[in-house]
C-alpha cells in the first residue's frame, strides 16, 4: 500500500511537466486570443509597423520578427562555424590534457549570466566596434549579435562533439588506413556520419539565439525597426516583452495582451525548431 | 629525363605534403577557436574588474539602491536573491528528483512515459522569458500571488525543473542493475531499494545538477522582469525568524523583491556612467557567485567520477 502511494506521488511529479507545458500553451493562447479579438490576425502578421503604445496604435509583428531574425542571423554566423571547428578539434585532434581544461571552461562560459553578457556587449564591444565602424549607433544589432554568437558556442560545440564521439572508432580507422589525414577524415567521414547530431546542435543554437533576451534588451536598443541593417538599433520579440514589463502595464489592457501575442509568436518559433532538433537527435541513435 | 612514373610520384608527394599542411593548419585553427572561449571569459572578468572593483566594499553590500550612485548598494538585491533561491530550490529539487526517479525506475515503456520524456526535452528548450509570461498569467493574476518572492521563486523553480530531472535520470541510470538486484534478493521492496541504495549512490550526480540549475536561476533576469519584480526596493522583506512561537515566519514569501541581475540591469540601463560602475560591481558579485557554483559542481562531478568504481 505504501509502495503504491509512493509510486503515485512520483507519477504526479513526473506529470507536473505536462501540466507546465499545458499551462504555458493555455495562458499564451488565452491572452493572445483576447488580443486577436481587438486586432485582426492579418494585420498582426503582415503589418510593417509596431507601435502599440502610440495614440494611433499599429500592431504589425514584422519589425519584431525581423529584429529577432537579424540578431539571430549574426549570432548564428558567429556560433555555428566556430562551434563546429571547436567540436572537431576537441573530438578528433585535442590531446587529453587540453580537453580536460577546455571543456570546463566552455561550460563556465555557458554559465555566465546573460545580463553580464549584455553589459559586455553595450559597454565593451560596442565602443570598440565604433572605432572601426564610425556610423554604428550606440544601440545596434551587430554587437549583441556577436556576443550572443560567442555565448552559444558551448551549446553548439558540446552537442556536435557528442555526436562526433558517437561515430565508432573503426570508421575512423578505416579512413586512416586509406592514408587519409585527420583533416580529411574529419570532413569527409566524421561530419557526414555525425550529420544529424550536428544538425541538431545547430538547431539548438538557433533556438537559443531566438529566445535570448537580456543581451538584446540591453544592447540592441528598443526600436521596432523593420530593417536588415545591423548598424541600426532594433527590437526583438523578447526585448519587446521586457520593455513592456518594465513599465507599469495594467492587467487586461491591449498593451498587456501584446506581450502574450509576441510571446506566442516566440513560443511557436522555438517550438518548431525544437521539434526539428528532436527529430534529428532521434536519428543519431538509429544509425549505428 | 624523368619518366611519367617519376612525375606521378612527385605529384602524389606534393599532394600528400599539401594534405599534411592542411591538417596542421586546421590543428592551429581548432586550437585558436577553442581559445576564443577562454579569451572571452578572461576579457569579461578583467573588464568587469577594471570598471567595478573600486566600488566593491562593505558599504556596497550593506546599502539600499539610491538615486546617488556613490551611495547605492545591493543589500536588497542579494537578500532577495537568497530568498528567491530558497523557494526555487524547495520547488525544483523535490519535484525534479521525484520525476526523475519515476521516469527511470517506475516508468514502463508506454505512451505516457514517452510523452513525459518528449515534453521534458521540449520544456528545456522553451525560452526563459516564456516562463515569465506563464508566471505572469498563472502565479501573479490567476493564483493571486502578486509580484512576490513566492512568484519569483516558483517561476525559476519551473525553469530549472527540466535540468534537475535530466541530472537525476542520468545519475540514476549510471547505477548498475546488480546493486538493485542485490537489494531485492535481500527482500527489500522497490521503494526501500531506491531510498537506501539508488538515491544515496546517485547523490553526487544529482547534487551537481541541482547546483548548476540553481546557478542558472541566480543569473536569470528576463522571467523575473516579466513577473514584475521592482527595481527600486529600499527595504528588506519581513524576517524569517520571529521572537514568538513558532519562531519561523513565512510572511516574506508575499513581499515584493528585487534580485541581483535585476539590480544590475537597472543600473546598466541608466545613462550616467557612475551607475555603470555600480552595474560592473554588481556584475562581479553575480559572476563570481555563478562561476563559483559551477566550478564547485564541476569539481564534484570530477571527484565522484574518480571515486566510484562499480
Amino acid at each position: 500500500m505504501k509502495e503504491r502511494g509512493i509510486e503515485f506521488i512520483l507519477l504526479l511529479s513526473a506529470l507536473s511537466s505536462i501540466f507546465i507545458t499545458l499551462s504555458i500553451v493555455f495562458i499564451l493562447l488565452y491572452e493572445a486570443l483576447g488580443f486577436f479579438k481587438d486586432v485582426s490576425i492579418l494585420e498582426f502578421l503582415t503589418g510593417k509597423q509596431w507601435t502599440p503604445l502610440f495614440a494611433q496604435p499599429k500592431f504589425g509583428i514584422l519589425p519584431l520578427v525581423a529584429g529577432t531574425l537579424l540578431v539571430t542571423g549574426i549570432a548564428v554566423a558567429v556560433a555555428l562555424p566556430i562551434g563546429l571547428i571547436v567540436a572537431i578539434y576537441l573530438s578528433e585532434y585535442a590531446p587529453f590534457r587540453i580537453k580536460e581544461v577546455a571543456k570546463p571552461i566552455l561550460e563556465l562560459l555557458a554559465a555566465v549570466p546573460t545580463v553580464v553578457y549584455g553589459y559586455f556587449a553595450l559597454l565593451f564591444l560596442t565602443p570598440i566596434l565604433q572605432k572601426f565602424i564610425p556610423n554604428l549607433s550606440g544601440f545596434n544589432a551587430l554587437s549583441p549579435g556577436i556576443i550572443m554568437g560567442l555565448m552559444i558556442i558551448p551549446y553548439v560545440s558540446s552537442v556536435s562533439e557528442d555526436s562526433m564521439k558517437a561515430v565508432p572508432m573503426h570508421i575512423r580507422e578505416g579512413s586512416y588506413a586509406m592514408g587519409a589525414t585527420k583533416f580529411q577524415t574529419a570532413f569527409k567521414v566524421i561530419i557526414p556520419s555525425a550529420f544529424s547530431g550536428i544538425a541538431a546542435a545547430f538547431i539548438i543554437g538557433i533556438s537559443r539565439a531566438i529566445g535570448e533576451t537580456m543581451v538584446v534588451a540591453i544592447a540592441a536598443g528598443m526600436m521596432p525597426n523593420l530593417t536588415l541593417n545591423p548598424l541600426e538599433p532594433i527590437q526583438t520579440l523578447t526585448a519587446y516583452i521586457v520593455g513592456v514589463s518594465l513599465g507599469d502595464v495594467p492587467h487586461g489592457t491591449v498593451e498587456y495582451k501584446t506581450i502574450f501575442a509576441a510571446g506566442i509568436t516566440l513560443f511557436f518559433m522555438t517550438l518548431s525548431l525544437n521539434i526539428l532538433g528532436f527529430w534529428f537527435r532521434r536519428k543519431i541513435r538509429e544509425v549505428y | 629525363m624523368p619518366t611519367d612514373n617519376d612525375k606521378n610520384i612527385q605529384e602524389i608527394r606534393k599532394k600528400i605534403a599539401l594534405n599534411k599542411l592542411r591538417d596542421h593548419l586546421f590543428w592551429i585553427i581548432g586550437l585558436l577557436s577553442t581559445l576564443i572561449g577562454f579569451v572571452l571569459l578572461f576579457t569579461l572578468i578583467i573588464d568587469l574588474f577594471i570598471d567595478g572593483f573600486p566600488r566593491l566594499g562593505w558599504q556596497f553590500f550593506t546599502s539600499y539602491p539610491s538615486r546617488f550612485p556613490e551611495k547605492a548598494g545591493i543589500l536588497s538585491a542579494w537578500v532577495g536573491t537568497i530568498l528567491v533561491m530558497i523557494v526555487t530550490a524547495a520547488t525544483a529539487v523535490p519535484l525534479g528528483i521525484a520525476a526523475g526517479i519515476y521516469l527511470e525506475e517506475y516508468g514502463k515503456k508506454n505512451w505516457l512515459t514517452h510523452l513525459i520524456e518528449i515534453n521534458m526535452n521540449n520544456l528545456a528548450g522553451v525560452p526563459s522569458i516564456v516562463y515569465g509570461l506563464l508566471a505572469l498569467g498563472l502565479f501573479v493574476y490567476f493564483l493571486k500571488f502578486g509580484e512576490s518572492i513566492l512568484t519569483g521563486g516558483l517561476t525559476l523553480g519551473l525553469l530549472i525543473l527540466p535540468m534537475v530531472v535530466i541530472a537525476t535520470r542520468e545519475s540514476i541510470r549510471a547505477i548498475p542493475n546488480s546493486i538493485r538486484e542485490a537489494s531485492y534478493a535481500l527482500g527489500a521492496t522497490k521503494w526501500q531499494t531506491i531510498k537506501d541504495h539508488v538515491l544515496p549512490y546517485s547523490f553526487g550526480g544529482i547534487l551537481t545538477g541541482v547546483i548548476i540549475g540553481l546557478s542558472r536561476a541566480i543569473g536569470e533576469t528576463a522571467p523575473i522582469i516579466t513577473v514584475g519584480a521592482l527595481t527600486f526596493i529600499a527595504f528588506l522583506p519581513s524576517s524569517l525568524i520571529t521572537s514568538e512561537f513558532p519562531f519561523l515566519s513565512f510572511k516574506w514569501l508575499m513581499d515584493p523583491f528585487t534580485v541581483m541581475p535585476i539590480q544590475m540591469f537597472n543600473w546598466i540601463s541608466r545613462p550616467q556612467t557612475a551607475f555603470h560602475i555600480n552595474a560592473a560591481a554588481a556584475g562581479i558579485v553575480l559572476l563570481l557567485m555563478t562561476l563559483f557554483m559551477n566550478g564547485f559542481a564541476i569539481y564534484l562531478r570530477y571527484r565522484f567520477r574518480k571515486r566510484i568504481k562499480w
